[in-house]
């Protein structure tokens, strides 16, 4: 197990490595970067930038600096605003989006779950119809326009809940269910395609066979061993939730770091496009790691120990 | 019961009869079409999708006016019979702007579907074919590309690009062939050890006869699926960074444009917003739903 | 003798996108307590259908039971709900699957699997579920099974898991077992091994057991009668000697003589059947193995023949028993094997029309 988890950090350190370096190069070749010597800059905000990565320094030396600092998690001043660096800015902005993903999580998790098994108990019949065009429409309509539509009608036609901003629980509900929709939809048909597929096994005749009812071989037999593609998809549906808050947070007015990212990106602001980008693979690729090791506890079939699925 | 006797005469077997096949034999694409068109669902994409096609071509001629011709006298009109989908903030006809945005998301669909599956089939079908180290190296380099969160790349990719069309499609398929690339490579690795491969192997004939006659016929169904599920993807991506900002310039109008301009008026006007919006949904959704209609008809697993 | 189990004229068809498959038609056989019947016959012949019918578990639909009767102990089970079915299945009447690779819960220990019945039939508590496992596995010839009960399918081999399926069917002590081609897709050694642990076991626990096979070899080892079946039909039943020394249907004789045997010269050839079964959606008119039968009458391509009875035991379907039939010779490696047996009836006696 502990030499699992080492050879999969290993394996994360050096995907991060990539990462971080495609991100510093992509920046420097980016039109009007921080990184040219001919720069129209406010003096205070070319003191910080040369302060931290050293301009004048061959490209290498920057580099260099670069990866150092964000070792030390130090992701360096914003390039626009003097005041500002980017780990103010995580740390404003990623407590109200991890609130916001959570719930959104727990909301695609449980409806697509509940959805995707009555869909597959009910296979051919009106539930499983009615809960697969749910699920094709929540797959095709984009979370941002599902937000806009939330917001026109629930919020601001109806007045049931507040239109933006991010200060009660009431704030957080259609931003969680915009961004749940698509996910839901996901894995909503994944668990019902995974439910059907558990259901014509063998096994699940050997336990009709042996006289358990219907219900507990659903939840005994069938749901546990459904789970297990489900239970691969929450890498995804990390990396969805992530990118989905950029456009919802901004919908509904969240000071989320989905929020900054964009507005960073309208404003050019290369240094904290490259940190938060940074720091979202750090997200995306912890959590794609968490998901492996629980899929190793849920199937007895992995070991741990590095080998494959046995048979 | 009285038989007589001359009906017990020896005639022995009739293996012609017993061979003989009761049920009229289809060829696999009528046997395709006749399953996908018992799909409801499937169907009803279809058609959505041929209106879908046909007001893209003809919409934009449809109305007098132009989708990029300001007229700020008649700034954020409701629709009305003259302009049927209402005007935006510059006067512009929201009707001629959607069928514009029409042509751009479906073109932008396609192209990126058409070069993931160059791409893509090259990449998998000599990945595949090859096998051992070479299939090995490419398949590594795919994987690190496919790490990489789509959307984050993307982004990343039209801040160092800058915004454009040809930008845009660039930045969606340098990581999008993967997924072909590794569809292919599996149908080409699962089918290259199956048994009718071998036997026409063993039968002297070539590689690229063996391409032709049965990885190629048989690898169709699952990249004609994978094609028709890349292209609302692609629509949704282009829209998505079109309401970042990242999107198309003016006054190209793109129905991620539209939306992305019309969300600050929503309160009062929202068929700015929402005509862009329904149609990113109904293309999505009628590109998704022919898709699953096309996988499942294809799936032979299904056949009964 | 007691009789456990009586099928009368049991019909059985699927609704398919291409019409309905009449899977059964008509099957009719009863089993006494402790006896071993086995059914034989190709893949498509209707026999694991059958077995599966026995126990409703058939996914209905698209299965349908469309006639006859399945007696057990003298009470119908065809209307029964599931609910009444429940208290049937595992307690009652027990099956085991052809593969032991998928018919047991990869993400559940052996030990459960077998504990679920015990639990529900016998209302075990949790505790005494464990030991009676444990002493399951003992019995079904696993060795260590303290430590066995707590591991998984994964780590079981192939003969193992049909040992761990042999122990779940039997947990709560069925009267009747069926054994679905239990032995096919294990390794020629194993097999044997299987197949005597079940005899062992039968006369440990007075099981009776219908037994599925394709293999007339296994046959032998292990039933006390057989019925061989055809198109979802059984066209010859009897005891083991009478099918394997006196068979009188064509279809027998193809089958015996397509067997491999050692008591054969090597001058036999082996002879095949010709051809392949009939589709059920559409079956043929008349004997539905006419058209693959080197020895088919006119009459077999117009009118269904009926049973006849060779002796008290022995059944047969077909028109070579009437009457005016052509005296025929069955095929070489079958007319070596016939013997003269001391109960067969004078003439054989027509006991049921074909419909």
């Amino acid at each position: 197990m502990a030499k699992y988890i080492g050879k999969r950090l290993l394996y994360m350190l050096i995907s991060l490595w990539l990462i971080i370096t495609a991100t510093f190069f992509f920046m420097r070749i980016a039109p009007g970067n921080p990184f040219t010597s001919e720069k129209q800059l406010p003096p205070e905000i070319e003191a910080n930038l040369n302060a931290h990565y050293g301009l004048d320094k061959p490209w290498y030396a920057q580099y260099g600096d670069y990866l150092l600092k964000v070792v030390k998690w130090d992701f360096g001043p914003s390039f626009k605003y003097k005041s500002q660096t980017v780990n103010d800015l995580i740390s404003e902005g990623f407590p109200v989006s991890f609130i916001l993903g959570m719930e959104a999580i727990l909301l695609a998790v449980a409806f697509g779950l509940i959805l995707g098994i009555i869909a597959a108990l009910k296979h051919n019949k009106w539930q499983d119809y009615t809960a697969m065009i749910i699920a094709v429409a929540g797959i095709s309509v984009p979370s941002f326009i599902m937000a806009t539509f939330l917001q026109y009608f629930l919020a601001i036609k109806m007045g049931i809940f507040p239109v933006a901003r991010f200060e009660t629980f009431m704030h957080t509900v259609l931003p969680a269910l915009a961004l749940a929709s698509t996910p839901m939809a996901f894995i909503a048909r994944l668990t019902r395609s995974s439910m059907l597929e558990v259901m014509s096994n063998d096994y699940i005749k050997t336990a009709k066979a042996k006289g358990l009812s219907q219900g507990v071989i659903t939840v005994k037999h069938a749901i546990r061993n459904a789970l297990l593609p489900v239970v691969t998809y929450m890498g995804p549906l990390t990396a969805g939730i992530l990118t989905g808050s950029f456009v919802i947070e901004r919908i509904f007015g969240i000071p989320g770091l989905g929020a900054h990212f964009v507005t960073s990106i309208t404003n050019r602001d290369y240094t904290v496009i490259m940190g938060v980008t940074v720091f979202y693979s750090i997200i995306l690729l912890a959590s794609i790691l968490l998901v492996d090791i629980a899929y190793g506890i849920i199937d007895p079939r992995i070991k741990l120990a590095g080998g494959k699925k046995g048979e | 019961m009285q038989i007589s006797k001359d009906k017990f005469q020896l005639v022995g077997t009739k293996i012609s009869e017993a061979e003989k096949i009761s049920k009229p034999s289809l060829s696999f694409w009528k046997d395709v079409f006749i399953r996908f068109r018992k799909n409801k669902l499937a169907m009803f994409g279809l058609v959505l999708l041929a209106i879908l096609i046909f007001m893209a071509i003809f919409g934009p001629y449809m109305t007098e006016y132009d989708y990029a011709t300001n007229d700020l006298t008649n700034k954020n009109q409701a629709p009305s019979s003259e302009h049927w989908f209402g005007t935006d903030d510059l006067g512009r006809d929201v009707f001629a702007r959607t069928w514009e945005g029409a042509r751009i998301s479906i073109f932008i669909g396609v192209a990126a579907a058409l070069i993931d599956l160059f791409i893509g089939v090259l990449w998998g079908g000599i990945s595949g074919y090859k096998g051992g180290r070479t299939d090995e190296m490419m398949m590594r380099f795919a994987d690190v590309l496919y790490g990489v969160p789509y959307l984050l790349l993307v982004i990343l990719l039209m801040v160092v690009l800058g915004q454009g069309l040809g930008t845009m499609i660039l930045a969606m398929t340098i990581t999008g062939w993967i997924n072909m690339a590794r569809i292919v490579r599996g149908q080409v690795l699962s089918l290259k050890s199956q048994e009718y491969v071998l036997a026409s192997k063993t039968l002297g004939a070539n590689t690229s006869r063996i391409m032709a006659k049965h990885l190629i016929p048989n690898s169709m169904a699952p990249i004609l699926v994978t094609m028709t599920l890349t292209i609302p993807n692609a629509i949704f991506t282009e829209a998505f960074l079109s309401f970042i900002g990242l999107g198309l310039t003016p006054p190209l109008a793109s129905w991620g444009t539209m939306a992305n301009d019309g969300l600050p008026a929503i309160r009062y006007y929202p068929w700015r917003l929402f005509f862009p919006a329904i149609f990113i949904s109904l293309t999505i959704f009628a590109f998704n739903v022919v898709g699953d209609g096309l996988r499942d008809a294809l799936d032979p697993r299904l056949r009964k | 003798m007691e009789k456990i189990l009586e099928v009368k004229d049991l019909e059985v068809s699927f609704q398919t996108y291409g019409g309905s498959v009449k899977a059964v038609r008509g099957v009719s056989f009863d089993l006494h307590k402790g006896e071993t019947l086995a059914i034989v016959g190709e893949s498509g012949s209707g026999k694991s259908v059958t077995s599966q019918t026995i126990m409703k578990l058939i996914p209905m639909p698209p299965g349908k039971i469309t006639g006859g009767q399945i007696l057990f102990n003298g009470d119908d089970i065809v209307p029964k709900t599931e609910k009444q079915m429940e208290k049937i299945r595992g307690k009652e009447i027990s099956m085991i699957f052809q593969d032991p690779m998928t018919s047991l819960n990869p993400t559940m220990k052996i030990g459960t699997q077998i504990m679920e019945g015990l639990i529900k039939h016998q209302n075990m508590s949790k505790q005494a579920a464990k030991t009676r496992a444990v002493e399951l596995l003992n019995l079904v010839g696993i060795p260590m099974p303290e430590r066995r009960v707590n591991q998984y399918p994964h780590e079981f081999s192939g003969g193992m898991r049909q040992r761990a399926m042999i122990a779940i069917a039997l947990a709560a002590n069925p009267k009747l077992l069926i054994a679905d081609e239990p032995t096919t897709a294990l390794d020629v050694t194993i097999q044997a091994q299987i197949l005597d642990l079940m005899k062992d076991l039968q006369s440990k626990m007075d099981t009776s057991i219908i037994f599925i096979t394709h293999d007339l070899g296994v046959v032998a080892n292990v039933a006390d009668r057989v019925a061989v079946m055809y198109a979802g039909q059984i066209v010859e039943m009897g005891t083991v000697d009478e099918i394997f020394y006196d068979p009188r249907h064509p279809y027998t004789w193809g089958l015996l003589a397509s067997m491999p045997s050692l008591d054969n010269d090597n001058k036999a050839e082996l002879a095949a059947i010709p051809g392949t079964p009939p589709d059920l959606t559409n079956p043929p008119k008349g004997d539905a193995f006419a058209a693959r039968n080197q020895y088919a009458l006119a009459i077999d391509f117009e009118e269904e023949p009926p049973m006849y009875q060779i002796s008290e035991t022995h059944f047969a379907k077909t028109w070579l028993l009437h009457p005016d039939a052509p005296k025929v010779e069955p095929p070489e490696a079958v007319k070596n094997r016939m013997r003269q047996l001391s109960s067969t009836f004078d003439q054989a006696v027509l006991v049921k029309e074909g419909k």
